[in-house]
């Protein structure tokens, strides 16, 4: 026993130290954000003038607006195609389906920058004008081939004769996907559609070369500013570092609790 | 059942449009001469030939060994910890996966920006070794800080990677080593270590790929004339306005990544588990 504990401190202090230097640089994001000056490296007293400044900045707030809107609208659309072509795909024949996937697969294999500038000479090919438009068509294409690779695994384990049981009583197809298939697929489209979400939220390289006409969102918006210090970032960051923890706290910790108290319970 | 097939139909559109389409207009525009339009292009490998310049080479020699760099320490620094949370009890290892991935979902450009404050010259760092009487050692704007920013942002992947493959592995092969009379080391490099390799393979190519192509860290920690692959091709598209060129050398890269990609796969027995474990590696 003693053996194993002595062995057990590098690990711990390994995993420590890991655990440090991911959350060190956070840390201090969030401390300087409440700074009374420009200053990121010395303490000045306690402020809430940034936070301030986040709301007052006409800039700030349409930034992340855009930002809002278009994970949202993108979330949703990438999730519906996602999953429609999943489950056509499910039914389809070996070949094209190996096709279809080998096509899907390109954009999560390429580089980021190679998918990017692919977009951006499409849309100029086209002659489109790029800004908050071609921004949302981007997001929506680089969306849809994780919510098909999230889905498809969760059809692939789906029992086929239940949808055909439901057509056999005499469901039309597409009762028969929104009450037989969809439910038991939920868990599948509900990680597509959380992938998609942080996807687009916090993209950075497509939506640089796909946008035009001053729009941006947050990261080209951080991107465009780092060249001079601001702790207004610092102040909105510290705000997303706060949401995202609360949402992977719910997501994660919630149903271990409940079903801990639930196993209580029994 | 059978018209559920049709379901596709829209997504083969979409797809040929935004993912098929813009993988052939690279591919044109890599090998035609600027300032033509689309539909009358002059074929040219000029865009290649001036990608053999040594300055452009130099660029490339750089970008693969930051990337090297970068892997080598991930693996290097992944795997004992990877391993060490393997050996914890099942709720501890839940929480601590969590624990790491929360920075993986804040902002990659916000997260490297937040290093600025720790290691410019008038920095954090530099401020405590001033403090204890030591001089201030440069970290901005070198090879070290745009290392420290790439490991900082892809050891995540590299460790959820590994950690995956460890748990997944069946404890029985691990107990009939020990029953054949292995000991410790020699089932961990007989039994442990190669059942985990999967694991390291997808880490490393999902390390390696974004190191090699990014330009935000090198932008934002090794300066404005820090140059790697991907700021060269950020300058052609968005500063110098040479698309050819941009093309070509994206073309180049892309090749070169796929290259990596297939020498590191020929190391992995199961390529099928890897996929999964990859899809599944960002949830």
């Amino acid at each position: 026993m003693v053996g194993s504990k002595q062995r057990r401190i590098p690990g711990a202090l390994l995993i420590g130290a890991t655990i440090l230097f991911f959350y060190l640089p956070i840390i201090l994001m969030i401390v300087f954000s409440f700074n009374d000056s420009r200053s990121l490296t010395s303490w000045n007293g306690f402020s809430l003038r940034w936070y301030q400044e986040l709301t007052r900045n006409r800039e700030i707030v349409q930034v992340v607006t855009t930002t809002i809107v278009v994970a949202i609208i993108s979330t949703i659309v990438s999730t519906i195609i996602g999953t429609i072509t999943a489950i056509g795909l499910s039914k389809c024949s070996r070949l094209l389906k190996e096709i279809i996937l080998d096509v899907n697969d390109l954009p999560i294999l390429n580089p980021e920058i190679v998918t990017a500038i692919g977009m951006m000479l499409l849309f100029s090919s086209l002659a489109v004008e790029k800004g908050f438009w071609t921004m949302l068509l981007a997001h929506i294409a680089f969306s849809i081939p994780y919510v098909i690779l999230s889905v498809l695994p969760k059809l692939r384990r789906l029992d086929p004769n239940i949808a055909e049981a439901a057509l056999d009583l005499g469901a039309k197809p597409m009762t028969a996907m929104t009450k037989v298939i969809i439910p038991q697929i939920m868990p599948g489209i509900i990680s597509g559609a959380l992938i998609a979400f942080t996807m687009s939220f916090d993209d950075f390289v497509i939506s640089y070369f796909v946008t035009g006409n001053g729009v941006k969102n947050i990261s080209i918006f951080v991107y465009t500013m780092s060249k001079r210090v601001n702790p207004t970032i610092n102040a909105l960051s510290t705000i997303m570092v706060v949401l995202i923890t609360i949402a992977l706290v719910a997501v994660n910790i919630v149903p271990f609790v409940t079903k801990r108290k639930e196993e209580g319970k029994a | 059942m059978k018209g559920f097939r049709s379901l596709v139909r829209p997504y083969i559109v979409f797809g040929f449009i935004f993912i098929v389409i813009p993988m052939v207009l690279i591919v044109l525009y890599a090998f035609t001469k600027s300032g033509n339009s689309v539909l009358t292009f002059q074929f040219t490998f000029d865009n290649f030939k001036k990608f053999f310049d040594p300055v452009f080479v130099k660029v490339l020699g750089k970008s693969l060994e930051i990337a090297i760099m970068t892997t080598v320490i991930c693996v290097l620094i992944g795997y004992p910890i990877a391993y060490a949370i393997s050996k914890l009890k099942e709720n501890t290892q839940t929480f601590l996966i969590v624990v790491i991935t929360v920075p993986m979902w804040i902002n990659m450009l916000v997260r490297t920006y937040a290093w600025i404050s720790l290691i410019s010259d008038n920095g954090i760092i530099n401020s405590i070794l001033v403090a204890i009487g030591l001089s201030p050692v440069k970290i901005m704007y070198t090879d070290f800080a745009v290392t420290l920013g790439m490991v900082y942002n892809f050891l995540p992947f590299m460790i959820l990677q590994i950690h995956s493959s460890l748990t997944r592995m069946d404890y029985s092969l691990i107990e009939a080593s020990y029953d054949l009379g292995a000991n410790r080391t020699q089932t961990f490099r007989k039994v442990v270590f190669p059942l985990s390799l999967s694991g390291v393979i997808s880490g490393i190519t999902l390390v390696f790929l974004p190191a090699v192509s990014t330009f935000v860290i090198p932008k934002l920690l090794g300066g404005g004339s820090y140059v790697l692959i991907g700021n060269l091709i950020e300058n052609q598209f968005i500063t110098v306005g040479e698309w050819n060129f941009g093309s070509a050398i994206s073309l180049i890269m892309a090749v070169i990544i796929m290259i990596s990609m297939w020498v590191t796969r020929k190391f992995d027995q199961d390529p099928e588990a890897n996929r999964e474990v990859v899809n599944n590696g960002g949830v």
